[in-house]
């Protein structure tokens, strides 16, 4: 009888994996090219995602900048906002105070258990663990809803500022992180004994992927995935930013570089993360959440409630002498408020007015005018009260120039001094880099993202060399990639 | 169990930027343009001659030893600069803890420059993704390919003169058209009950 080579012709065949795969978290696609169960070749495809947010943010003002960074790790969308803010920082030249570096520094921790927690729940299931899957989002809920809390959003937070944070932490979201803090190392067991032993576990985890110090430096990995292979590379201690030189952490490393000592140093950071929030809490300090910069910081906002709070007692009033009916109050009046024909003059409705102060800013005319305590007064009554903006008191008259200062600020945003900077922070995923190159103008000339994912994707052919295609879902868990950073 | 927790002081030792930079030029005299310093980061433009050769220097040195390649990027100067593109290396070396950035021109007639591929093996990525962008070959690229853009796209989209929308918003996508056509047809109907 013939020998089977010479009955069976054998080749290698190409395998699409993605972009549509749930293993593959989010629209990669491999193209994986296999002799039989064994992987010969990865080819990753990534650029579905592609929404141009560098190109985006050379058309945007910093400010305006921001929320774009919540659009690329969306599952860790803290910890891009405040490595944003403090790459924008650093180019500025300003430095947000002790309490908000303090909790921009929680909620980036704590955004770093959420985002682990995905990571494990996702990379559990992909391996076949469904309870872990479970338990994780149990927990995660939790974390979402203290986001909630402070920011009013879930995912896309945009709650870390350039010059500090949005607003002051209250005392119920302390209490609750705290109570958190105290019951999360038990859940942590509570996932180890699901998997950290598991035969099964174990089996489709050690020996994965593995890649040696030198080589993981080379390819430029960070994070939890670099450290996996036994570099102590953490930018929170190598270069640390807001509040980490001021508690105290250790940092896990691995010595095999393999999926499951990636997987332990992740557990043993979410373990971390709960102390350093610990520390951060018993330590936070009072004061300011917000730098107060002239040039480079929006005004509070309370400075302006004297004119634009709507519950105040005050009305505006169009002069009728002043105004020349040219309808630019009428335009940017948000309630409709304002009623008029073409070059005569024009009345503001009481009844619908708001307060928001848009057609004072807008008039060029100065013909809008403030009457102080006119709340509810007839239309006979206030022009009676009313009197030219230059003769306004002077609380209402500083109000309202930071009420240009700040609609300057958003139309065109502050100048920036010419220069470049690259800013690196340790997000959950490794090392984020913003690179700006600013030519003196308001918008960055150049915005460039160094994101983790993208740098550990292109690992992937290096780590899945050789391996079986059940172990490919295991390396791309390993990595943690999310494709919305990736692609950018 | 093999992971082990350690800790890491926070002070950092290692070669200032400035010093470097001196290094740099006094071994490659005639390849450095400038040292600029901005917000304590130094950056020095070289020319592009000897770009391997400079960044194996800095990757070997056992002094230097710049094993980390945190970023390599392009900058376009259009209308700014007299050579338009810079090719961006911001270097990291995780034993010593010092870091540089080195700035390689690059001319608009001849966007080329050689590739760092075999110094650090990450670049592979970075280098695919500013070729897509910028339309800078990197010669000696083991694989050189559009990397986020479609295969067949054409012009590089963060190049200064490539609009933001696109050349033609509307061609790009054929289906555009004909959505705001069916969406303006259906606007008539009442959708409710």
């Amino acid at each position: 009888m013939e020998p089977a080579e010479k009955i069976f012709e054998t080749r290698e065949l190409n395998v699409n994996m993605g972009p549509q795969h749930p293993a593959t978290h989010g629209v990669l696609r491999l193209v994986l090219d296999i002799d039989g169960e064994t992987i010969v070749n990865v080819t990753p495809h990534v650029g579905y995602l592609h929404r141009g947010i560098e190109k985006l943010g050379e058309s945007l003002s910093y400010f305006q900048g921001l929320p774009l960074t919540d659009r690329m790790d969306y599952v860790s969308a803290m910890s891009n906002n405040i490595g944003y803010c403090v790459a924008v920082e650093k180019l500025y030249g300003i430095e947000a105070p002790e309490r908000a570096k303090f909790i921009r520094t929680i909620v980036g921790e704590v955004s770093r258990i959420s985002n682990h927690l995905l990571w494990l729940a996702t990379h559990a299931l992909d391996i076949g663990a469904m309870t872990v899957f479970l338990y994780c989002f149990r927990e995660r809920e939790w974390l979402l809803d203290l986001f909630e809390m402070i920011s009013g959003a879930r995912l896309t937070v945009t709650y870390p500022r350039i010059g500090g944070v949005r607003n002051d932490v209250s005392q119920e979201f302390l209490d609750s992180l705290w109570k958190f803090t105290d019951e999360f190392p038990s859940r942590i067991l509570e996932y180890e004994t699901l998997i950290d032993q598991n035969r099964i576990w174990l089996l489709r985890t050690k020996g994965i992927g593995v890649i040696s110090a030198e080589e993981a430096v080379s390819w430029g990995m960070t994070g939890p995935t670099l450290r996996g292979s036994g570099v102590s590379y953490d930018i929170r201690k190598h270069m640390p930013y807001d509040a980490y030189d001021k508690v105290e952490f250790e940092v896990p490393i691995g010595t095999e570089g393999d999926t499951y000592d990636r997987y332990r140093c992740r557990m043993l950071e979410m373990r971390q993360s709960n102390n350093i929030i610990r520390q951060l809490i018993e330590k936070l300090p009072p004061g300011p959440v917000m730098a107060e910069d002239p040039k480079f910081t929006m005004p509070p906002k309370d400075k302006m409630y004297p004119i634009t709070h709507p519950e105040k007692d005050l009305a505006y009033f169009i002069l009728e002498k002043a105004c020349k009916g040219c309808g630019m109050c009428l335009r940017a009046c948000p309630a409709k408020a304002i009623t008029g024909e073409k070059k005569a003059p024009h009345k503001i409705n009481q009844a619908l007015c708001v307060n928001c102060a848009s057609c004072l800013v807008t008039c060029k005319f100065k013909s809008v005018t403030v009457v102080a305590g006119g709340k509810g007064l007839s239309e006979e009554k206030l022009a009676e009260l009313a009197v030219a903006p230059d003769q306004l008191p002077e609380d209402i008259k500083q109000a309202q120039q930071y009420l240009t200062r700040q609609f300057e600020f958003v139309k065109k945003g502050p100048k920036v001094p010419e220069g470049e900077i690259y800013v690196a922070t340790e997000v959950p995923k490794g090392e984020l880099g913003f690179y700006f190159v600013s030519d003196g103008s308001a918008k960055p000339s150049r915005m460039r993202v160094r994101a983790p994912s993208f740098i550990h994707a292109g690992c992937l052919p290096r780590l899945c060399e050789g391996h079986l295609i059940a172990d490919v879902i295991s390396v791309i868990g390993t990595i943690d990639i999310v494709l919305g950073e990736c692609d950018r | 169990m093999a992971v082990t927790e350690v800790r890491i002081s926070l002070h950092a030792a290692g070669i200032a930027p400035k010093e470097i930079a001196e290094k740099i030029k006094e071994k490659f005299p005639d390849q450095v343009v400038d040292v600029a310093e901005f917000r304590d980061q130094v950056s020095v433009i070289v020319k592009r001659d000897q770009i391997v050769a400079m960044l194996r220097y800095l990757h070997d040195d056992p002094l230097l030893s710049f094993d980390h390649l945190q970023d390599l990027t392009a900058v376009d100067y259009l209308n700014k600069k007299d050579v338009r593109f810079e090719v961006v290396y911001n270097l990291y070396s995780i034993r010593f803890r010092h870091n540089i950035r080195i700035r390689a021109q690059v001319p608009d007639n001849d966007p080329k420059i050689s590739s760092v591929v075999p110094i650090w093996a990450g670049a592979n990525w970075h280098e695919r993704e500013c070729f897509d962008m910028f339309g800078i070959v990197f010669s000696g690229h083991p694989d050189l390919r559009r990397i986020l853009m479609p295969e067949d796209w054409e012009g590089y989209p963060l190049r200064k003169d490539y609009p933001l929308k696109g050349f033609e918003f509307e061609k790009d996508w054929p289906g555009f058209t004909e959505v705001i056509k069916r969406s303006k047809e259906l606007r008539e109907f009442e959708w409710e009950g």
